[in-house]
């Protein structure tokens, strides 16, 4: 209910006094009375302003986050208010409504934004007043197209590449539909424009007169006639190219029936189709008049130029949807032409040798007045004829210029959206571009900071200040967090690069030294082997090794930093992590089949990297079987693992 | 062509001219603004405390800006209380009982004083306006008449489904057993008397009336 009615129920309650004479059975009792506090200020400050309302105006809606319980959440008790971390010109709409029961929506603001204004404060949309309701919904309806448009761009889009694997139909129907994707595409698409053209210029030209010079005959042929065996030749090289294009679309159509039912199928098959007619009918006169007219619709021909042409599709498009409209012009027009036809004929009946011979006749005249083409091969004579014959020509104007604009703004509109449609398509691309060179920055950050040794241990970092860059405190928390997955997972974060490098590198020799300052160390192309190593003894907490930054090629050096580091006095850092013992680490982690993996990360670190199996121990031919076949074969005293890297495909 | 248009409009605007100054004239009169009288006299002259008014007056005043209620925003508010019928008979009826100077608006101070009475009058007075409302000619009498009005007013507002069905003749007989207990001379009207006797006697109504004192 409005918030003015919840003002006036205490009087209608009361007025319901005079009802207690006339009832015939008592009335049932009161509900129970609140304690009345009396009314209070509340102050709900929303990003730093203060506003300052009566309780009770926000208790009228009982079920929005200020009328019920929730605001409780956002009490702040020190200060005594209500504070909201919104906007504080959004909340002003909010406000009022409680105010005066209507909700306002702000000329000047994205309607999204007001959405989710309206979403955090419990309002629903239907809650807009009158006023503003047409508009909102019309602008939140343009909104929802644009998105959708944006959308369907990303889908269909032209970019993507179909996966792999797609059969011939899907390439071949993704050719037809998108010709710009290649260049066979593009070749097919201007020949069969090329054969539209050809095919409408000949059905033209064939009707020209041709004069001929030897015979002085004063028979013009047309050209058609006089070169019938070029042309029938024309023709039929269009319509083969014609039947093939749409055999060919046909097959590679996802749903035939719905290309079936398509619209430019339909003209398809409308432009041969009077073609294989005129073939089978025999070339006697009876049928040859039928034939005849069947060639008019060859012409049609050049409809197949829409989906050449967006513009012409836009066309379409306006016309169906102006459907009302035109609709009403036609019926308006109709109505008038027989209205005024009938006058002129009655008017014009007495004229001796008139061309007003009946009421069918008088339409033409009507019509030729109300568009104003006056070819004048029939006027009035009488007066009367005359004056009738003015106003028609003076309501025809009107009645042909009323639905005229409202077809132009629609065809504007749709004009303007498909603009935009290929604007944005063109902007998506660069938006795109942009949005994956910060997603390979922010992941290039994680890596390069590992490289600089920033997750060694603060116990031993003592160069860790020079090489660590400065990192904001969420980008410290957000390292801290990929370092905990990597932990978890005994996986680390790796470039591309740095793993293709050590896949290759499978072989164990070589070890370079490596010193204990991580610091110091020299850094490869970011090459990261890891290793989390539980240890057999559970008695002590289990420690993953920490992985530090680049080690080279060779393992070895590994066990020994490792073997520093488990020697290290006092818990590391991640000791939180490491402290209890993890019975499936110990499985997955085994020391002789441990296979630590290193995963690459194309997308941004925030995404749960694959985690790697573990090859069997009887792995194929795969690099990874025949590494972790040699890991195990290497003796190792120690139970610190081997590293070894496999490379899991991006996601 | 486009003289033609341009003379048509402008004729047309000439017309609207002296039309728009009524519409102003209009206005003016209904931006006047009918303030109460002061917060002690008002005090003074119901029962109410002085916060009890002042959060009246706050919705009042946030209701109707200009200070005074009308006929038709009472038989809004009436169709939103009772949707399920058609409540504006009744508001009609109510608009007459509160105001009491007939002058066809209600200001705050009918207003106040009309909850005063039925929030917190005697009984005496409870019953008395009650007689007032169903007075609806204000003569000091309640004829059948008027006592059919008032009750199909009231069925009126039930709407039309209820249970069990509403038949043709239930107002009339209500209406008679109405007059059954209060027309005491049975001589076909109430008067205040009466009204004041009948209802009275009735433990019913005594103790309903009670029922509204805490609504505010």
């Amino acid at each position: 209910m409005a918030a003015g009615v919840a003002t006036w129920l205490p009087f209608a309650r009361a007025a319901a006094v005079g009802w207690l004479p006339l009832a015939q059975q008592p009335l049932p009792p009161a509900p129970g009375v609140k304690a009345s506090r009396g009314d209070e200020v509340l102050v709900v400050n929303v990003s730093g302003r203060r506003f300052e309302t009566w309780k009770n105006t926000l208790d009228r809606y009982p079920d929005t986050l200020l009328g019920s319980s929730e605001k409780e959440f956002f009490y702040d008790a020190d200060s005594g208010e209500y504070f909201f971390d919104r906007d504080p010109d959004m909340f002003r709409h909010v406000l009022n409504f409680y105010r005066t029961g209507r909700l306002h929506c702000p000329r000047q603001e994205c309607i999204q934004a007001f959405d989710e204004e309206l979403a955090f404060y419990g309002l629903v949309p239907e809650l807009v007043g009158d006023c503003c309701l047409e508009e909102y919904r019309d602008r939140k309806k343009e909104n929802a197209e644009r998105l959708a448009e944006d959308e369907e761009a990303e889908q269909t889009g032209d970019g993507p590449a179909l996966p792999g694997g797609s059969s011939l139909r899907q390439r071949l129907w993704r050719a037809f539909e998108n010709p710009h994707t290649s260049t066979a595409a593009l070749v097919f698409y201007y020949v069969t424009g090329f054969f539209i053209a050809v095919s409408v210029i000949a059905n033209v030209v064939e009707t020209i007169p041709c004069r001929n010079p030897s015979r002085r005959l004063s028979r013009e042929q047309s050209c058609g006639d006089r070169f019938p065996t070029a042309f029938f030749c024309m023709d039929t090289a269009c319509v083969l190219i014609f039947t093939g294009e749409y055999l060919l679309r046909l097959f590679a159509a996802p749903s035939r029936c719905r290309f079936l039912r398509s619209v430019m199928s339909l003209i398809d098959v409308v432009a041969i189709l009077p073609y294989y007619i005129g073939l089978f009918v025999p070339k006697n006169d009876d049928v040859s008049g039928a034939f005849v007219t069947l060639r008019v619709f060859r012409v049609f021909r050049i409809f197949k130029f829409s989906r050449h042409s967006q513009g012409l599709r836009i066309l379409g498009y306006t016309l169906k949807s102006c459907a009302s409209e035109l609709g009403f012009l036609l019926f308006s027009l109709t109505m008038a032409i027989i209205i005024f036809a009938t006058v002129m004929f009655y008017a014009e009946k007495g004229t001796s040798k008139t061309n007003f011979t009946s009421i069918p006749a008088a339409f033409w005249y009507t019509i030729v007045t109300m568009t104003t083409l006056g070819y004048g091969d029939m006027v009035p004579s009488t007066i009367a004829g005359k004056i009738f014959g003015s106003i028609c020509s003076l309501s025809g104007v009107l009645v042909i210029a009323l639905p005229v604009p409202v077809i132009v703004s629609n065809f504007s509109r749709i004009y303007h959206q498909n603009q935009r449609a290929d604007k944005r398509r063109a902007q998506q691309k660069v938006r795109l571009a942009r949005i994956r060179l910060a997603k390979s920055g922010t992941t290039n950050a994680f890596l390069q900071y590992k490289q600089n040794g920033g997750l060694e241990d603060n116990s031993s970092g003592d160069g860790q200040a020079l090489c660590v860059r400065n990192r904001s405190a969420f980008e410290q928390q957000h390292h801290h967090l990929l370092h905990c997955l990597e932990k978890t997972t005994c996986h680390e974060f790796t470039d591309e690069i740095t793993f293709s490098e050590a896949l290759g590198a499978v072989s164990l020799g070589g070890r370079t030294s490596r010193s204990t300052s991580v610091s110091s160390q020299p850094l490869g192309p970011g090459s990261l082997l890891s290793s989390c190593c539980p240890r057999r003894n559970k008695r002590r907490a289990i420690r993953l090794a920490n992985s530090t930054a680049s080690v080279s090629r060779g393992s070895m050096q590994e066990l020994d930093m490792l073997a520093g580091l488990r020697r290290s006095p006092g818990p590391q850092s991640r000791s939180s992590l490491n402290a209890k013992p993890h019975d499936s680490l110990d499985l997955n982690c085994d020391s002789r089949d441990f296979v630590a993996a290193i995963i690459s990360i194309p997308t941004p670190p925030a995404n749960t990297p694959d985690e790697s199996q573990p090859s069997s121990p009887g792995g194929g031919g795969s690099n990874g079987g025949r590494a972790s076949s040699a890991l195990r074969n290497s003796s190792l005293g120690t139970p610190c693992l081997l590293p070894e890297t496999v490379k899991i495909s991006s996601l | 062509m486009g003289a033609v248009m341009g003379t048509f409009s402008s004729l047309q605007t000439k017309q609207r001219r002296p039309s728009k100054d009524k519409i102003e004239d209009e206005l003016e009169m209904t931006m006047v603004c009918h303030r109460p009288e002061g917060l002690e006299q008002l005090e003074a002259q119901t029962n109410f405390t002085k916060r009890e008014l002042q959060v009246l007056y706050r919705g009042f005043k946030n209701e109707c800006p200009s200070g005074a209620v009308n006929e038709e925003t009472f038989k809004q508010i009436y169709a939103q209380f009772f949707p399920h019928g058609d409540a504006s008979t009744y508001a009609h009826y109510l608009f007459n009982a509160f105001d009491t100077t007939q002058t066809g608006s209600v200001k705050f101070e009918d207003f106040v004083t009309a909850l005063s009475t039925l929030l917190r009058g005697t009984v005496h007075e409870k019953l008395r306006w009650t007689f007032n409302l169903y007075d609806i000619n204000k003569d000091g009498y309640i004829n059948k008449e008027e006592m059919m009005d008032i009750v199909k007013a009231i069925y009126d507002m039930m709407g039309k489904y209820t249970y069990p069905v509403l038949k043709e003749d239930t107002p009339r007989q209500h209406v008679d057993v109405f007059f059954q207990k209060m027309d005491k001379n049975k001589d076909g009207i109430v008067t205040l008397d009466e009204f004041l006797e009948s209802c009275q006697e009735d433990d019913n109504i005594m103790r309903s009336l009670q029922l509204f004192q805490n609504v505010m």
